[in-house]
């Protein structure tokens, strides 16, 4: 009888953990089912789906962050939500309800906070990462009509701060989280028209608007925030017809290979080429559609780009060192998201139309293997936990 | 005979335009990629459930104060000076109304 009730309480924890995995998640991710308000947990060494997650309302352009242990990821929901979920166990650990409309958020140096940036009501609300519960809230500058300016480009800086940028009012502010507290703001009005997204530089000292309503960029050097807000390629576009805007680009995935960065040019089938140390155009190359995201392979050697509706069906593969394009793979409709494996040997890639996410050799450039996923459209990989701005 | 074909032919005109008129818009599998359109891609700016993102919501109470003709006209010609593409190349005028008069009821989830 004795003997039964130990083995018994020896066996309790062991049974409370039973759906919950034990392993490293240095090779897990997850993958954003945009239309279920769904996640999949996947192993990428393994190619599997390892869970999927349900409840987590609208995904529509929903991204993620992960905590520094790699264990939780973050997800931004297009309603507002902000949801943890522990990929060990494949569960919902924490969800709140943070704003009306929500797009994208980020993780502080230290990882002890989340911030997320609103459309409805505009402005960025800053969370603890360990409970959700909030920390700050800062409201963004009132447009004409009395509403709060939608925020976006939101990214975290070294020194515990977040950077973003204000749609509607035209501008770029740093949040120093320092003490949280106090939260402290530096604002930088006027950088342009209708800023649409944000990247930061993966060491962390540049970030960069991108503007719809005027030509160009807008760059602050975080090291050097008394020098204020510069334009850069403000010659991109000039004199020339902008085509009709389907799909906005994203600026997330900083490409940069040597000393050249990659963006896509806004309105232009060209992939923009800079020159980082002087951040003057050093070159286009003409592409297959507008570009959406210009992604670099890990080591620097491959960009790979995908398109706005209508050309949303297509990869291409760009040679970063003779900017030529090796490869234009049809993937299929709805070709929203990649992300490439930590060494970058593969890249995983969503394409809606065929609920499937495909995976790619990056060496032989050819698909290795598929499988189903519901809408898919957002990739996310842990190893982003350790990058800035990711 | 010269006469009675070009006959045939005004009755087959007005016979088709009546049903064109009496159908007023798009066929089922048409409306279905139009509404897989308007969720996904119109939705990349306007949302998925359309309640809003970087362009306005588009549910019936944010578009009451708009006539089908003005959601019609932003639809084909887009907005300039704002993000609004036109969707002409992609869209008839009688796919645009239907999608407007879509929008007005306002669209299942």
């Amino acid at each position: 009888m004795k003997q039964l009730l130990l083995t018994l309480m020896l066996m309790l924890p062991t049974m409370a953990q039973a759906e919950c995995l034990t392993r490293g998640t240095g090779d897990m991710g997850i993958i954003i089912e945009r239309a279920s308000g769904s996640v999949l947990v996947i192993d990428t060494s393994a190619h599997k789906v390892l869970f999927r997650v349900k409840g987590l309302g609208d995904l529509s352009h929903a991204s993620a962050v992960f905590s520094r242990d790699e264990r939780y990821a973050y997800v931004f929901g297009r309603d507002g939500g902000l949801s943890k979920i522990d990929i060990l166990c494949g569960a919902l650990d924490k969800r709140v309800i943070q704003g009306g409309n929500s797009i994208g958020g980020a993780i502080s140096q230290d990882g002890k906070l989340i911030a997320v940036s609103n459309y409805v009501p505009g402005g960025v609300k800053v969370f603890s990462a360990a409970d959700l519960s909030l920390v700050a809230d800062i409201p963004a500058t009132a447009t004409a009509k009395g509403k709060g300016s939608k925020t976006v480009g939101l990214v975290d800086a070294p020194g515990q701060r977040f950077v973003f940028s204000l749609y509607d009012t035209g501008e770029i502010w740093i949040l120093d989280m320092k003490q949280p507290g106090k939260p402290a703001l530096t604002k930088f009005t006027g950088i342009g028209r209708l800023p649409y997204d944000g990247l930061v530089t993966p060491n962390g000292r540049y970030y960069i608007s991108g503007l719809f309503g005027e030509d160009g960029l807008a760059l602050l050097d975080l090291w050097h925030p008394e020098k204020g807000v510069t334009r850069i390629l403000d010659h991109y576009g000039k004199g020339e017809q902008q085509l009709p805007v389907y799909k906005m680009p994203h600026l997330e995935g900083w490409a940069v290979a040597g000393n050249q960065a990659f963006l896509p040019a806004v309105g232009h089938h060209e992939v923009l080429v800079v020159n980082t140390s002087d951040w003057k155009e050093s070159g286009r190359i003409a592409v297959h559609g507008q570009p959406i995201f210009v992604m670099a392979r890990p080591d620097g050697r491959q960009l790979w780009v995908n398109f706005a509706f209508p050309d949303n069906d297509t990869l291409q593969i760009i040679d970063s060192e003779t900017l030529k394009i090796i490869k234009t793979l049809k993937s299929g409709k709805g070709t929203l998201h990649m992300e490439f494996t930590p060494r970058g040997e593969e890249v995983w890639v969503s394409v809606r139309d065929k609920d499937e996410i495909q995976i790619y050799d990056t060496q032989s450039l050819t698909l290795k293997t598929r499988f189903k996923a519901e809408k898919p459209s957002g990739i996310f990989f842990t190893n982003r936990a350790h990058q800035t701005g990711l | 005979m010269n006469l009675f074909r070009m006959t045939m032919l005004a009755a087959f005109a007005l016979g088709s335009s009546a049903v064109v008129c009496a159908n007023a818009g798009p066929g089922a599998q048409r409306q279905t990629e139009l509404l897989h359109l308007l969720r996904h891609d119109c939705g990349s700016c306007h949302g998925m459930r359309l309640e809003g993102g970087l362009g306005p919501p588009l549910t019936p109470p944010a578009l009451r104060r708009l006539s089908n003709e003005q959601i019609v006209a932003t639809i084909l010609h887009g907005r300039p000076g704002t993000p609004m593409p036109p969707w002409r190349p992609f869209l008839s005028p009688s796919e645009a109304q239907w999608l407007a008069m879509q929008l007005k009821q306002g669209v299942s989830r």
